[in-house]
């Protein structure tokens, strides 16, 4: 035990030492895959070797790992001085190199930067940035004790409560901006066809969240059912010439049937098994898309999926001979925009929908026990839950706004193939989720945002992408096991029933 | 010899192998109506296992477990699956290392104890999504029974906290009151007093009786603390190395020179009585 | 019977990848109880530094083949499990004592970010090899089909037969096989007689990921082409084999991906090549519903 603000022995011969062997460690990881990378070109030499890259990341995880030991240690000042001479000098060189354009001093800069991509330069100053802020903050409060990890666990959970209650008020406005959203000044239609592509995928992490964060399943092949609704709404609208408010609900009767179909033998395995299970199904109906040719079209998919209606009137610039259109019906001029802004608030209302009905059910005997199954199965058995039928009933719901999800994903494209489809989808839904803190429906809709949105408006993080989510996966199960914002309002409060005095038992005596 | 003079439960030649492992070798015993009957024995004795048959974790190599409702009539329950033991034959159970829902209030925990009963209100889900009625009736009809059971515990102030907060002596008795809501008429209770302190154990005992007393239920009870035991059990079954050995009131039990060697040990350690 | 001997030869082959890359998620499991799902990729990430060794190699001119292939051999054994035991250290342990479920995310969080990880620096276009070893016997001539038993085939078995002799010895004899023994049992009591649990783990890492790259390396050689996707099938494949075999035994992870690997030869020999991937999934699923403890494994009773 120490006095606040005493600072803890430092040993920094030893810290030296750590610091690196974390360097050599990095060494290690990159000094093949990094170091050297294998040319497409048949011809030339096979390799491209890139040392410096090495070396870069080696001393970066070097001076990274001294600076965050000295941190701990409370000996802040050498680590400030550091950290905002590196992030200054980073930072100005990148400004410089993206001031000079293609000059010589672009090149100049390309020289002197660690790495070749600017976004991960970027990041690198970022860091650097976050670790100076770090160490001003420890200098300015030195006298405040570090947290431990309860401390910090019961710091988190408290947040997480606010950051709730703060939702219940900030959901509504969120609500109203997403109304408005394609009359909002400076709205085109790339950033419409984005909103629309969150939207998506929050509806998509709201019907998962009902399987992985309210029952517990872990649904690696959530895709499986989005491309059973997305095939179901096709061949349906294509072969039966059905309309899409009939082909909608179908697809997702039938994706909800393929989840009971696949839950049915499935769902008494252990967790672990569940969710590799899922994953071997996702790719097996990935496979049979992909070969089953006189149904589905193969790997060509189908194409010439009608579009959505506004209860019959298409949105197209000229209608058939005798038939309106949106724009004639209501005798406004032709936009193409119409018809991404109906789509939008279609995917809006189905998203609205999902989540509406996952608040309603969490709230009834059905969504209190798959919360039941989540924390202990065997003690739901000894009341009486049948953890199977429980289960399956959130699965196959899930599986249902999977496939309203593929309906609305098929008429969007107006083409679906099994491309779209693979195991890549249901980790990204699933990130979504699991980001967004496992049961909370407001933290869905911000780890949509920043994984889909962001990338999206800025076309360069793209190819960074996956490599962030998996990262983010990882830092966030590491650092906080039970999801970001994992706190838990309970469904029912007896305050809210005040007693009147009767004795229950009394009736029910034997 | 009339139905209700009947035992409640008989449990009849029950025998359970795990491979090789006899666990439980021909056991019989009864358990009257609304009397507490206590299952003792050494470790490894296999009174959990003769739990874990009666509630369907397990399924008999052989045996039969007969139980006689009064108001359901007979069920085998060595044939029924896990989950309907609770639910049809109104068996219920607590278990040895506490089994709550740690996350979700202490309410909570009480309601998915009626779940079947609330299912069955609630139209299975779709008359309730659709608004038809009844539900909130019946909501409130499982909230009283929830609270009922928790003043009884002295729990009510704190219904909205996590389960999994709780303290300790709090969480046992939290999970025999859940166990209680199912409405059952045998309640089979794996080592209630585990782990409470004199003061926690004589609140337990007050409990037990008054299940026994005011609601007919009829208890079982696998204890290792003597003084649980004798205090309130009315019919005690002794087992060793997976054998019955002894059968019969606390007193005559506690005389029983078999008993003392298999169970007690040697002569000197019967002070722990 | 040509044709059917040369599937099992191409199955053989098969099998001896899959086993190899099974063992290490028994292993895993055996002692922390956790899918590494990320272990598919720790297969794929050996094949790429085979491939980058063997560049390398053709450049500075080691032409003699036997050395060549020593050298990829240690050289991919070394780098790669310094990735395993990376991914333990980072990933894995913080979360030991976490719900399962908790574990599972971040090995998948692990494994997209790998996949993406090499995709990033090494491009996501096919890498081609030239044939290392080529030639073979051929027997059983019949006109135009011959029975062939390429030297790469049996360089395969030869080697997959000589690492799990060397590596049963090491789990039955040494004094680390005996720590992983007693950790699988119990890890909390393996603690408190004094074993150094963590480093038994991290050298079950290690010991998994350089198997995985010797089979990362052998899949370079037998199919001349990787790309960063080859993990993902692999590693399901290897797992099935695992769990058919009864996941925690070795034996069983090496029988299993026996299986597998003929299931797969024969059922794309005579039923059909599209389906071939669907085989292996089914099988998954089928062993896990009727008998989820394998072929070789130890029944789980519930404990309550």
């Amino acid at each position: 035990m120490q006095a606040p603000g005493a600072r803890p022995p430092f040993d920094l011969l030893g810290a030296l030492k750590d610091a690196g062997r974390v360097a050599a460690v990095v060494a290690l990881l990159t000094v093949a895959l990094l170091g050297a990378r294998v040319q497409d070109a048949s011809s030339g030499p096979p390799l491209l070797f890139r040392f410096d890259d090495v070396i870069a990341a080696a001393a970066l995880a070097f001076f990274g790992r001294l600076g965050v030991a000295l941190l701990r240690a409370r000996r802040a000042l050498p680590v400030l001085v550091g950290a905002i001479a590196f992030a200054l000098g980073l930072t100005a060189i990148l400004l410089l190199g993206t001031a000079a354009g293609g000059g010589e001093g672009a090149v100049l800069a390309r020289r002197i930067l660690p790495f070749a991509s600017p976004v991960v330069n970027w990041t690198l100053a970022i860091a650097a940035w976050i670790m100076s802020a770090r160490a001003a903050w420890l200098l300015w409060h030195a006298s405040e004790s570090t947290l431990d990890s309860e401390a910090r666990e019961a710091r988190m959970d408290r947040l997480g409560a606010r950051i709730q209650e703060w939702a219940r008020l900030v959901g509504p406005l969120l609500l109203g901006v997403a109304v408005v959203l394609p009359f909002l000044p400076g709205i085109d239609r790339r950033l419409l066809d984005i909103a629309v592509l969150v939207v998506t995928y929050i509806m998509l992490g709201w019907g998962l969240n009902i399987v992985v964060g309210l029952a517990g399943l872990l649904d690696l092949g959530y895709v499986a059912f989005y491309a059973v609704g997305a095939y179901s709404y096709a061949l349906l609208a294509l072969y039966f010439d059905l309309g899409f408010w009939t082909c909608l609900p179908l697809a997702g009767i039938m994706s909800a049937f393929a989840g009971i179909l696949l839950g049915f033998p499935v769902l008494r395995l252990r967790g672990d098994y569940l969710a590799i299970v899922t994953l071997g199904f996702g790719e097996i109906i990935r496979i049979i898309l992909l070969n089953w040719y006189t149904f589905t079209n193969g790997p060509d998919g189908i194409s010439g999926i009608p579009r959505p209606t506004l209860f019959g009137l298409p949105f197209t610039a000229n209608p058939a001979e005798g038939e309106a259109s949106f724009h004639s019906f209501f005798g406004l001029e032709y936009s193409p925009l119409d018809r991404i802004v109906f789509l939008y608030y279609l995917i809006l209302a189905l998203a609205l929908v999902t989540n509406l009905f996952t608040l309603r059910i969490r709230k009834l005997p059905v969504g209190r026990a798959w919360e039941a199954l989540r924390e202990d199965e065997i003690a739901c058995r000894s009341l009486g839950v049948h953890p199977r039928n429980t289960k399956l009933t959130a699965f196959s719901i899930g599986a249902m706004f999977g496939g309203f999800g593929g309906s609305f994903f098929a008429t969007r494209q107006g083409f679906i193939s099994p491309e779209s489809f693979t195991f890549l989808e249901s980790a990204i839904i699933l990130a979504i989720v699991v980001l967004g803190g496992m049961g909370s429906q407001i933290g869905i809709v911000f780890a949509a945002i920043l994984l889909i949105g962001l990338p999206e408006v800025f076309r360069d993080l793209n190819q960074y992408r996956m490599l962030a989510f998996g990262l983010a996966m990882v830092t966030i199960m590491v650092w906080r096991p039970r999801g970001l914002l994992a706190h838990r309002e309970p469904t029912i409060r007896i305050t809210d029933h005040p007693s009147h005095g009767a004795d229950p038992a009394q009736e029910t005596r034997a | 010899m009339s139905r209700a003079d009947r035992a409640l439960l008989s449990v009849e030649h029950l025998t359970m192998r795990f491979g090789g492992l006899v666990a439980i070798d021909d056991v019989s015993f009864e358990a009257p109506r609304a009397k507490i009957t206590a299952i003792i024995g050494p470790n490894g004795a296999g009174k959990t296992t003769v739990f874990n048959c009666l509630t369907g974790f397990y399924k008999p190599t052989v045996g039969r477990l007969a139980l006689r409702h009064p108001r359901r009539g007979e069920f085998l329950l060595e044939r029924m699956e896990g989950h309907a033991i609770p639910a049809a034959a109104g068996v219920a159970r607590t278990f040895q290392n506490i089994r709550l829902f740690p996350g979700m209030s202490v309410l909570e925990n009480l309601l998915i104890a009626q779940h079947n009963a609330l299912m069955r209100a609630s139209g299975y889900t779709v008359g309730a999504l659709l608004g038809l009625g009844g539900y909130a009736a019946a909501e409130r009809r499982a909230i009283e029974r929830a609270r009922y059971w928790l003043d009884r515990v002295g729990l009510v102030d704190r219904a909205d906290w996590n389960a999994g907060n709780l303290p300790y002596g709090a969480q046992r008795r939290l999970e025999i009151v859940r166990a209680m809501c199912i409405e059952p008429v045998l309640l089979c209770l794996d080592e209630p007093a585990a782990g409470l302190n004199p003061r926690e154990s004589a609140e337990l005992n007050a409990l037990l009786t008054f299940i026994r007393d005011e609601h007919q239920v009829t208890l079982l009870l696998i204890e290792h603390d003597m003084s649980v035991v004798m205090e309130i059990s009315d019919h005690v079954v002794v087992l060793d190395y997976g054998r019955k050995i002894a059968d019969g009131t606390p007193e005559a039990v506690r005389n029983d020179p078999a008993v003392i060697r298999a169970y007690l040990g040697e002569p000197e350690e019967e002070a722990r009585e | 019977m040509g044709y059917f001997l040369q599937q099992l030869i191409n199955g053989l082959t098969l099998g001896m990848i899959y086993g190899l890359i099974a063992i290490g998620y028994t292993m895993v499991y055996g002692i922390i109880g956790m899918i590494n799902f990320a272990h598919g990729e720790i297969f794929m990430i050996g094949a790429f530094i085979s491939i980058i060794t063997f560049l390398a190699l053709g450049l500075v001119g080691v032409g003699w083949v036997p050395l060549a292939l020593l050298i990829v051999l240690l050289a991919t054994m070394l780098l790669t499990s310094v990735y395993g035991w990376a991914l333990e250290r980072v990933a894995y342990r913080p979360l030991r004592s976490s719900p399962r479920l908790a574990a599972l995310i971040t090995a998948i969080g692990m494994s997209i970010f790998l996949q993406n990880y090499v995709q990033l620096l090494q491009g996501a276009r096919n890498k081609p090899l030239q044939p290392v070893i080529t030639g073979g016997m051929r027997f059983l001539e019949d006109g135009e089909f011959a029975v062939n038993f390429s030297f790469l085939q049996m360089l395969i078995i030869a080697l997959t037969i000589a690492l799990m002799i060397g590596f049963t010895l090491l789990i039955n004899r040494t004094a680390l096989g005996r720590s992983q023994r007693a950790c699988q049992q119990d890890l909390g009591m393996a603690a408190l007689i004094g074993i150094d649990v963590d480093r038994t783990i991290s050298l079950t890492f290690i010991m998994g990921a350089s198997l995985a790259s010797v089979a990362g390396l052998m899949f370079l050689l037998n199919y001349g082409v990787i790309d960063f996707y080859i993990g993902f099938l692999a590693g399901v494949k290897a797992f099935t084999a695992a769990v058919l075999g009864g996941i925690g035994s070795v034996p069983g992870a090496m029988l299993g991906g026996l299986l597998i690997g003929l299931i797969e030869a024969f059922w794309s020999a005579y039923f059909s090549v599209e389906y071939k991937d669907v085989a292996a999934f089914a099988i998954l699923v089928l062993v896990l519903i009727f008998r989820p403890t394998g072929l070789l494994g130890k029944p789980d009773v519930e404990k309550v």
